[in-house]
């Protein structure tokens, strides 16, 4: 019971990110609706997967998630960066707080 | 001992938005759009192995899920360099 709960929380918030991803209107945008629903979603879905199987499985599932909530935000970050440096800019919005720390 | 009964439903809706990240792969305008789509569809795929596993029994599938996930850490992290002009 427990792990299907789990499991359908995980399925909604990847589909939410992909959903995100696709909808708004700026790059920025996109990787705040997609990196944090995605990490979030293949957490809980690989906790259900663990507290389905148990044994050795939930020990690798518990790896893989570890594996994901730390390079998941330090990929983005990096991409982040690199867009920011490459001449990307929001759309919405006018403030720019890095623009004096970048010029 | 494992219902069944829900897999198939929560595999298609996973995969559904797999397709979904995909099309912003192809779709995208800048090259940042294309990495972060790229970003959330392997980490789709990383759940998506591990449900393929418990699905069809086969328990190799979630080592398959250990090896995608940090290959892809050092994928996306290799293109961030890249795509800044410093590797």
């Amino acid at each position: 019971m427990i792990a299907e709960i789990l499991i359908s929380i995980g399925t909604f918030f990847l589909l939410v990110g992909a959903i995100g991803l696709i909808r708004l209107p700026d790059m920025f945008t996109r990787m705040h609706a997609a990196t944090k629903c995605t990490t979030l979603g293949a957490a809980c879905t690989l906790l259900g997967v663990a507290w389905l199987m148990g044994g050795s499985v939930a020990v690798k599932a518990v790896l893989i998630i570890v594996f994901v909530v730390l390079g998941n935000p330090t990929s983005a970050h990096a991409i982040a960066r690199a867009a920011y440096r490459t001449g990307t800019r929001m759309k919405i919005g006018s403030y720019d707080a890095f623009k004096e720390e970048f010029e | 001992m494992i219902e069944l009964s829900f897999l198939p439903t929560v595999v298609t809706i996973i995969t559904i938005a797999f397709l979904l990240s995909f099309f912003r792969i192809i779709k995208g305008p800048t090259a940042g759009d294309r990495f972060i789509a790229l970003d959330a569809a392997t980490t789709i795929t990383t759940a998506l192995l591990a449900l393929l596993g418990v699905m069809y029994e086969r328990m190799w599938l979630i080592d398959v899920a250990i090896i995608y996930a940090l290959l892809s850490f050092i994928a996306i992290i290799a293109i961030a360099r890249y795509l800044e002009g410093g590797l």
